[in-house]
């Protein structure tokens, strides 16, 4: 949630292939992809599950090795910052213990945070839910007879549908992250936390803007449509009568926030309005301004490959008596996930989006096949802990391959987590029953060796006998695209009693 | 000093040439090697479902059976990885038999590797390998170091161990530790995904330009040998206990040497 890192999106959501080799031609129609509209839940499509999704985006051959290789060209850019330190491992230790901490004392983290931002001058507010976050927001705005607000990139308005919430209410709201505006103008959701239009292509970018800014039919020059954007951007910063941005890091000690973005856009949104509004989920807390230093120097590398943020701005209080500064502070489901043993470390996830971009998942099912605001393998385990039934299958649309678990700067197991989430709807009985069935056969199959050894020997005289048709159908989901091993006539332990005990 | 073979289900019943071989190799070695009798699965399936009332008696049935030897040694990173790491919820805490069998569970390549500490195989396989990490040998048990950390030593136990035969001439893909995309179950309800990873993995070794592809995990294998043979791509499969064997380049990774059935 809070803002995160918009990528400059001319190196990354320009469509062009970011490995350097030449841009494919003729692939500039609309992704296949859901239009949730930004208005929230209302407006959004009946929810799909994860496989179906994700159906869809891979059938687009193409399309699916550009967005995976978009995302590895990242990733690699991580692992080239990543190595060029000694100390990374190290830091990722650090940063684990301060978020080991900041978890174990977020409420009197949170209340000192307060204090201390009182005491710059800044308003302070709480928020059980998505709902009262909103509320505030309007409430701020109203007070002031706002019908114009500017926005920086802020996941958790994304997760409250602040937008949506606002705009019902007569009032303006313009994102002014480059990523988050293209896909506010196509009415799409960001697709990913860092790199919110990853999946739409230049062409498409060239599109929207034609049709929405004005700039030539068919321009796709990332140079031309980025200024164009940054033209029309900036009569919205003029224009705007307050500001909503992230927070990245909220400093217990100082009662300092901290908003670290690419574009600048989050400075000009904060500082040329008259009011900025701060919004931020209670996990962002860190004990000291000390403890800083270690985050900054991971979460740039981790994210884009770049070693800091362009811009990493401190705010203390508002910018001069005649302003105003409100920080909201979110719990939204955070304290319930804080209460859990086993997941409560993934509140330590500083937004980075790095195991989007290493999951081999991720790479080639689209952010938007997750149906949440968070996807990847961090969305797979904050969204289930909010809506256990709607997201059951996210801790599925995983190999457990453990990528994100080695890429993650603080350190959250994310694919035990995902594992733990599979044993946990176990236990709700969630599971539907086509996963709990095969595995209780499996279960009773593998208790009894005598049972194993016979199953075994039928089946594999059963594939080299019976007619192909049999096993190879598109009721099989193995051997619909992969041949079924070759069956041997004996097992290895056939082979064993044969050849080892009857020697003995 | 008792050994004993721990052999995945689906070695037992579709790859039993990889269980000789890993047999053979540790008898190479001097080891007495017994396969305690009654052996079928650890349990994974079941428990990555998530259905643990399931796994559970098929996971203590295996720690009974290997309670009483010295080490146990099985050709799988996955099928280990399950063993030392994932079996906390099948034992209470501390639990001494199931410590015991934690504590004496080995990988093969790892056993080979740290614990014979093999010096010469004395077997050649004059082919262009390129290797396939598993995620869990690789992540789960640290059989090298990944492509994320670099930070676990920079050892590769399965590339010391393949350097010990003569004749490999090395192919690299690029993306040196990139999931297959098997994932047990997740191979069949996710299956899209599944073979659009595999079919990724086996485009990156064949323009590396590999013969064939070596990993420590069948596992892997069989899925991507699964997607190889549909497509009649020009790329082998083989378990590295095959090639540390000497085994030549096989046709196929599931019959015995000796066995002579005709497969479709």
């Amino acid at each position: 949630m809070s803002t995160t890192l918009p990528l400059p999106v001319v190196n990354i959501a320009n469509g062009g292939d970011p490995s350097g080799t030449p841009q494919r031609r003729g692939e500039s129609q609309l992704p296949i992809l859901p239009n949730h509209g930004s208005g929230g839940d209302h407006n959004a499509p009946p929810h799909r599950e994860h496989p179906a999704m994700a159906k869809d985006f891979v059938a687009n051959v193409q399309r699916t090795h550009w967005h995976d290789g978009a995302l590895w060209f990242v990733r690699s850019k991580r692992d080239a910052q990543a190595s060029a330190i000694p100390e990374w491992e190290y830091l990722r230790q650090c940063a684990s213990q301060i978020k080991t901490e900041a978890i174990a004392n977020m409420p009197e983290l949170l209340v000192q945070f307060e204090a201390n931002a009182k005491a710059l001058g800044a308003q302070v507010h709480w928020a059980i839910d998505a709902e009262e976050h909103n509320r505030i927001v309007y409430e701020i705005l109203q007070r002031r007879g706002v019908v114009r607000m500017i926005k920086s990139k802020s996941m958790l308005t994304e997760e409250c549908h602040l937008n949506g919430y606002l705009e019902e209410r007569g009032i303006e709201v313009i994102d002014t992250d480059l990523g988050e505006r293209i896909v506010q103008l196509r009415r799409e959701t960001p697709s990913h936390i860092v790199l919110p239009a990853i999946h739409i292509k230049k062409e498409e970018v060239g599109e929207t803007f034609h049709e929405h800014l004005g700039t030539d039919a068919g321009a796709s020059d990332p140079q031309y449509l980025t200024e164009a954007a940054r033209g029309h951007l900036r009569g919205k910063f003029l224009h705007g009568e307050a500001g909503l941005t992230g927070i990245n890091f909220a400093i217990a000690e100082t009662g300092g926030i901290v908003v670290c973005t690419n574009e600048g856009n989050a400075d000009l949104g904060a500082v040329l309005p008259p009011i900025h509004i701060a919004s931020m989920g209670m996990e962002k807390i860190i004990p000291r301004l000390d403890d800083l230093s270690v985050f900054t120097r991971l979460l740039a590398r981790s994210a884009t490959g770049q070693p800091i943020t362009t811009y990493t701005s401190h705010f203390h209080g508002p910018r001069d008596p005649g302003s105003e500064m409100h920080i909201i502070i979110v719990d939204n489901g955070r304290t319930e996930l804080r209460q859990s043993e086993t997941f409560r470390s993934a509140l330590g996830c500083i937004r980075c989006g790095a195991c989007m971009n290493t999951c081999p998942v991720f790479r080639r099912s689209g952010g938007h096949s997750y149906g949440a605001t968070v996807p990847g393998p961090i969305g797979s385990v904050l969204n289930p802990a909010t809506d256990d039934k709607k997201h059951k299958s996210l801790p599925y649309a995983c190999s457990l391959c453990g990528s994100c678990t080695d890429v993650c700067p603080v350190k959250i197991p994310l694919h035990h987590q995902l594992l733990a989430w599979r044993k946990e709807f176990g236990k709700r009985g969630l599971l539907s029953i086509d996963k709990t069935l095969p595995m209780r056969a499996a279960s009773m199959l593998f208790r009894s060796p005598r049972l194993y050894n016979l199953a075994g020997r039928i089946g594999r005289a059963a594939m080299r006998t019976l007619p192909r048709s049999v096993f190879v159908n598109r009721f099989n989901m193995w051997s619909r695209d992969r041949e079924l091993p070759e069956p041997p006539t004996e097992s290895f332990a056939q082979w064993y009693a044969k050849n080892r005990e009857n020697k003995q | 000093m008792s050994v004993a073979l721990f052999v995945p289900c689906y070695i037992d019943q579709f790859y039993p040439d990889v269980a000789v071989a890993t047999l053979e190799l540790l008898e190479r070695q001097g080891l007495d090697v017994v396969f305690p009798k009654g052996q079928t699965c650890c349990g994974q399936p079941m428990a990555n479902t998530g259905c643990t009332a399931d796994a559970a008696p098929v996971a203590r049935r295996l720690v009974e059976l290997f309670a009483e030897f010295d080490q146990v040694v099985c050709p799988s990173g996955s099928c280990t990885a399950m063993v030392r790491h994932h079996y906390e919820d099948y034992f209470p805490a501390g639990d001494p038999t199931y410590e015991k069998v934690r504590s004496s569970t080995f990988e093969l390549c790892e056993f080979l590797a740290d614990v014979v500490k093999v010096d010469s195989l004395g077997v050649r396989f004059p082919h262009r390998v390129s290797i396939h990490q598993s995620c869990h040998g690789l992540r789960e048990l640290r059989l090298a170091a990944s492509s994320e950390t670099r930070f676990y030593g920079t050892r590769d136990k399965m590339r010391e161990l393949l350097d010990k035969v003569e004749g490999i001439t090395w192919a690299k893909p690029q993306r040196s530790d990139e999931c297959c995309g098997f994932g047990g179950t997740f191979a069949v309800n996710e299956a899209d995904v599944s073979v659009a990873m595999g079919r990724d993995r086996i485009a990156d070794h064949l323009a590396a330009d590999s013969e064939v592809i070596v990993a420590g995990d069948m596992s892997c294998l069989m899925h991507l040998d699964g997607l190889i043979r549909r497509s009649g791509t020009p790329l082998k499969v083989m378990h590295i206990s095959q090639v540390l064997m000497g085994r030549p380049l096989l046709t196929h990774s599931g019959n015995l040497p000796q066995s002579t059935i005709p497969c479709n």
